[in-house]
């Protein structure tokens, strides 16, 4: 027997978010599934790097945190389930430490599924030998420009093995799916959807990409924010789906933020190309054809979705090593602030040159002159003091050490009124570079594991 | 009438996709969304956003949200890792492009936002 309808709410839209919210989304949201989303684009590089240095290391260690303080409302709610992608790089270590918390819990009988089989790293030179060129999807470069320096590459798995996983795990723990397939899943699990019901899978995909990032489709970013209450006290969105794919966008009653036709709307066009084919692994949905209506305070329903057949291949993203990035910032107080932080910044520049360095990349910004748009917004008038930020990028490790220790000799050594320089020497990070391409669904073989 | 700003009559969102941005600007009612897509073409927005250097500007409709949305190719200076911007994912592009000062026009006042009242 299929259900009527199931609600699904994302208690976290990225590795960082905020640890209160998926607690309290899941004691106060009448949830059947409470998911959690954590992989940005290259938050897979970081995690394969701690895998190299720690084989149980590689994933979104937020999680266990999470888990742990989830364990009561996961005790009085006896059917809520989880589903996540905090598994990263590793989501058989991140399961197996997910199992012990859930025991020490009184939680034991709960199962853990894992899904798999996105990793293409340890495929990668099999995979371009039988002719698979993961070319960049922009310049059409071949992979084999790059390939020593590859990291990381993941295939986007889509909502079919969720779906699979959830027939034998409580919570499902994957490494890279597409974000909207953590929804989509439960959705297709509960409701008994076809997976070539295009519109209804397109109608879940856009309740999966409407709430991917959890507090940006309830007030969070919304260009009216002053008119959302307390936006201090968010409440993260959950969709509540029909059978016959219409769904409703909501938030937990009493807390703070919106949910109207505006943040919905700002949401659905959030990071989107053509709306008329937003391309996951599971479907094509076409975002133009959607009819939103507010049909009570804080509640949007989302009809008429339309869908075209999946594509016959997945996105891979890959990352590779690019060097070393580090960027530093000193306020500068006036007068003559902006020409005086241009001034600090070249001088900052000078000293590394001094010291043996022609830095490959660099970039000298004035905070609160409009460098957000550069030359796109008048600044206006003279500000009484701006940030200066510094920022390099190169290929030598020691250049960019060198660039990190020449801010704060300027605090002494430089012209007077430098200020705010009391977080110490930026850090040197290594920098990973992007690597979009697609492959072959019939390339990649994903996996469920577990209980 | 005097010159007004595109934030008058239209609200928005923008956010990255490597190394390019996507600027999504919905207007507040019907007739501010005819005015949008007669007047915010795709080679108006690539001119205001010039400095920043994007390759091409694609406009994409979607009138059922009185919506475009633009997407400005090669305009994060090597994206989200590699740009030495400050705003490396362009999640500042929607307000910058709604302080675009526009022409009055006639029939402005049924552009314009209901007090604290979302559009149907």
């Amino acid at each position: 027997m299929k259900a009527r309808r199931v609600r699904i709410g994302n208690g976290g839209g990225f590795w960082g978010d905020n640890l209160d919210a998926p607690v309290l989304l899941a004691e106060q949201g009448e949830l059947d599934y409470l998911t959690l989303e954590y992989l940005a684009e290259l938050t897979m590089s970081i995690l394969a790097l701690q895998k190299q240095r720690d084989p149980k290391a590689g994933f979104a260690t937020d999680f266990l945190d999470v888990l742990e303080r989830l364990g009561p409302a996961l005790k009085s709610q006896p059917n809520l389930k989880i589903i996540t992608n905090a598994g990263g790089m590793q989501p058989a270590a991140c399961a197996a430490q997910a199992r012990t918390i859930l025991q020490r819990s009184g939680l034991g009988e709960r199962p853990v599924a894992v899904v798999t089989g996105d990793d293409l790293l340890p495929r990668l030179d099999e995979l371009l030998q039988a002719g698979h060129a993961l070319a960049h999807l922009d310049t059409g470069q071949p992979l084999s420009v790059i390939r020593e320096r590859v990291v990381s590459a993941n295939a986007y798995l889509g909502a079919k093995p969720i779906a699979e996983a959830l027939a034998r795990g409580a919570v499902v723990i994957t490494g890279r799916v597409a974000d909207a397939s953590l929804t989509l899943a439960p959705a297709v699990h509960e409701l008994g959807w076809a997976w070539n019901d295009w519109d209804r899978l397109a109608a879940g995909t856009v309740a999966g990409h409407l709430i991917e990032c959890g507090a940006q489709a309830t007030g969070g970013l919304w260009c009216n924010w002053k008119e959302a209450p307390n936006l201090e006290a968010v409440g993260y969105p959950i969709a509540e789906l029909e059978a016959d794919g219409r769904f409703r966008i909501s938030k937990p009653p009493g807390s703070g933020g919106a949910v109207n036709r505006e943040t919905v709307a700002e949401q659905l066009l959030y990071e989107v190309g053509d709306p008329a084919a937003y391309i996951t692994p599971d479907v094509v949905a076409d975002f133009t054809s959607v009819r939103l209506s507010e049909v009570a305070a804080d509640v949007v329903q989302v009809e008429n979705t339309r869908g075209l057949p999946a594509t016959d291949s997945y996105k891979v993203s890959i990352a590779y090593r690019d060097g070393f990035s580090a960027s530093g910032t000193l306020v500068i107080f006036g007068p003559d602030a902006v020409a005086k932080a241009r001034a600090c910044g070249q001088m900052i520049l000078r000293r590394v040159e001094r010291a043996g360095y022609v830095l490959e990349h660099t970039n000298v910004e004035c905070l609160g002159t409009g460098a957000c748009v550069p030359q796109v917004i008048e600044a206006g008038a003279e500000p009484p003091e701006v940030v200066l930020r510094v920022t390099v990028r190169d290929t030598r490790r020691g250049a960019v050490d060198r660039f990190a220790k020449e801010l704060a000799p300027l605090v002494t050594s430089g012209p007077p009124g430098i200020t705010g320089y009391t977080t110490g020497r930026p850090p040197v990070r290594e920098v990973f570079a992007y690597w979009p391409a697609l492959i072959l669904k019939s390339a990649v073989e994903p996996v469920v594991l577990g209980p | 009438m005097g010159p007004i700003c595109l934030s008058e009559i239209a609200h928005g969102r923008s956010g990255d996709k490597g190394n390019h941005a996507n600027v999504a600007i919905i207007a507040y009612t019907p007739v501010g969304y005819a005015w949008l897509r007669e007047h915010l073409t795709a080679d108006r927005v690539r001119a205001y956003f010039a400095p920043l250097g994007p390759s091409r500007v694609v406009r994409y409709e979607a009138p059922n949200l009185l919506a475009l949305n633009f997407v400005l190719y090669d305009v994060l200076a090597g994206g989200a890792s590699q740009s030495l911007r400050i705003d490396t994912q362009g999640k500042t592009l929607a307000l910058a492009l709604l302080r675009m000062p526009i022409e009055p026009v006639e029939d402005v006042a049924a552009m314009l936002r209901s007090e604290g009242i979302s559009h149907a």
